[in-house]
């Protein structure tokens, strides 16, 4: 008896899963060291006025990590997978600029208004979203974001690295004080990223999350013969 | 956008091909995780290199060649005017200061090649051009001041005590005169222009707690390779010990 054929949309090339996957544990790795070399001096603060809301970070949250007097540890985990974490992006990068997935990515001239539509639909305000191919509007935004965030955690990294040898790169954090701040909010934004993104794979469901791990969705739709020859 | 096709591309498959695709990639991630984590353990148990775990060590050593390659001693250190230095600057770290130095019998001792040594008065480093100098002093732990210190540069010191020979090693080495604090300086960093033996802070003797008498100022370092109280100064092609490198720090240290 001949097996029940399925139709399946090829979705996520095997290199970017792979670049995907590899970066998850790295980029863990770099924030966990990130913050054994930040504890050493942890001066950021939001205050309003003068009152201080927020300390990064509270005792507490060192205590449960077992950040503290791990300098030198943090340092040399963080300048070990700095090259994992630059080679990993540089050949994402590479790779989706020759293979052409970059058209899938970037935003273009209609994201920056779909992505409002996508983001009331998301929040269940509207019920339809603008169609799309592989990425909606809001998930070309915030993707590329996160690769041009990617680069400037490289800068700024170099600035704090090397101020001397990269005084291009500490120029263009607006100095060595300043590159230390933006490598730091850099990497709040990950996290805040990573929320927001576990969040929505969750509320988007298997087959998309598979995806990522297969390279394919399944397709829901019936296969018809009006869709053959259509278009 | 115009090369973007209609739809993604479509294949069809067996249910079979599709169990059998899921079940390799889940299983590969899962390889890749565990891999990931056993990786990050076995580096952790290694036998440790100077407080650190050796393919750490070996890594640091690594970016040290790569880094020390790139390095233009033509590359200064931004400089400020000296009215923009701090007052009040932070102490940290007294490793090899105990007790007092007595100027009376106090010589900075510089080892020769030849196996002689200088003893050097205050005077006799006093007498060379003074360079001032404000910048923005880099501490490991994540700080950073503008400080304002004034000294003989290494480079003039150099000349000026005919240690040309000297200078052609890999090395320098500077202890305190208790020896309980040491550090290694590659030589390209040390006669970079702005490395200073450094004598006096905000214009004045340099304090006790700063490194009196003589200190060594080089802005293209973090603050643990600034040895305070210099007692010998010595040449070498290998590195020279260094205190906190043996604490689990990069020797390079350097920016």
């Amino acid at each position: 008896m001949p097996q029940p054929l399925k139709e399946v949309i090829v979705k996520h090339p095997l290199a970017i899963r792979w670049f995907h996957w590899c970066n998850f544990p790295i980029l863990l790795c770099m924030i966990w060291s990130g913050m054994l070399i930040y504890w050493a001096n942890d001066e950021y603060r939001i205050t309003l006025g003068k009152k201080e809301v927020f300390h990064f970070f509270p005792e507490s949250f060192y205590k449960s990590l077992g950040i503290p007097f791990r300098l030198a540890e943090g340092m040399n985990w963080h300048f070990t997978f700095m090259w994992l974490f630059f080679i990993n992006g540089l050949l994402y990068i590479v790779f989706t600029l020759v293979s052409g997935q970059w058209r899938y990515l970037l935003p273009n001239k209609r994201s920056f208004k779909e992505a409002f539509q996508v983001v009331l639909h998301d929040l269940h305000i509207k019920r339809t979203q603008p169609k799309f191919l592989k990425y909606n509007a809001a998930q070309r935004i915030a993707y590329t974001s996160v690769i041009v965030m990617g680069i400037g955690s490289l800068i700024t990294g170099l600035a704090i690295y090397k101020p001397v040898q990269f005084g291009w790169a500490a120029w263009l954090c607006g100095g060595y004080k300043a590159a230390r701040l933006e490598h730091f909010i850099l990497t709040i934004g990950y996290v805040l990223f990573f929320i927001v993104h576990i969040l929505q794979v969750i509320k988007t469901g298997w087959n998309n999350f598979q995806a990522m791990i297969t390279g394919f969705e399944i397709s829901k739709l019936p296969k018809t013969k009006t869709d053959a020859k259509s278009s | 956008m115009r090369n973007l096709p209609e739809q993604l591309p479509k294949r069809t498959l067996t249910r079979r091909q599709i169990q059998v695709r899921t079940l390799v990639s889940f299983a590969v991630l899962l390889l890749l995780f565990t891999a990931a984590w056993m990786g990050f353990n076995w580096i952790k148990k290694q036998p440790s290199d100077n407080g650190t775990p050796k393919p750490l060590r070996s890594v640091l050593n690594t970016n040290e060649k790569i880094f020390a390659s790139l390095f233009d001693s033509t590359r200064r250190v931004k400089e400020y005017p000296l009215s923009a230095a701090d007052k009040k600057v932070r102490v940290n770290g007294n490793a090899g200061m105990d007790g007092q130095v007595d100027m009376a019998t106090w010589r900075l001792q510089v080892i020769r090649s030849r196996g002689d040594t200088l003893f050097l008065t205050m005077d006799d480093i006093k007498k060379l051009p003074k360079k001032d100098i404000a910048f923005d002093f880099k501490c490991i732990e994540g700080w950073s001041q503008v400080t304002h210190w004034a000294g003989v540069p290494f480079s003039r010191f150099v000349e000026a005590y005919q240690l040309k020979e000297e200078s052609t090693m890999n090395y320098i080495g500077l202890v305190t005169p208790d020896k309980e604090y040491y550090v290694g300086i590659d030589m390209p960093s040390a006669l970079q222009e702005q490395t200073l033996l450094c004598y006096e802070m905000n214009g004045k003797p340099l304090p006790v707690n700063q490194g009196f008498p003589l200190r060594l100022i080089i802005p293209v370092k973090y603050g643990i390779k600034h040895l305070k109280r210099i007692g010998t100064l010595f040449f070498s092609n290998t590195k020279p010990a260094d205190y906190w490198a043996e604490k689990g720090y990069d020797y390079y240290a350097g920016h």
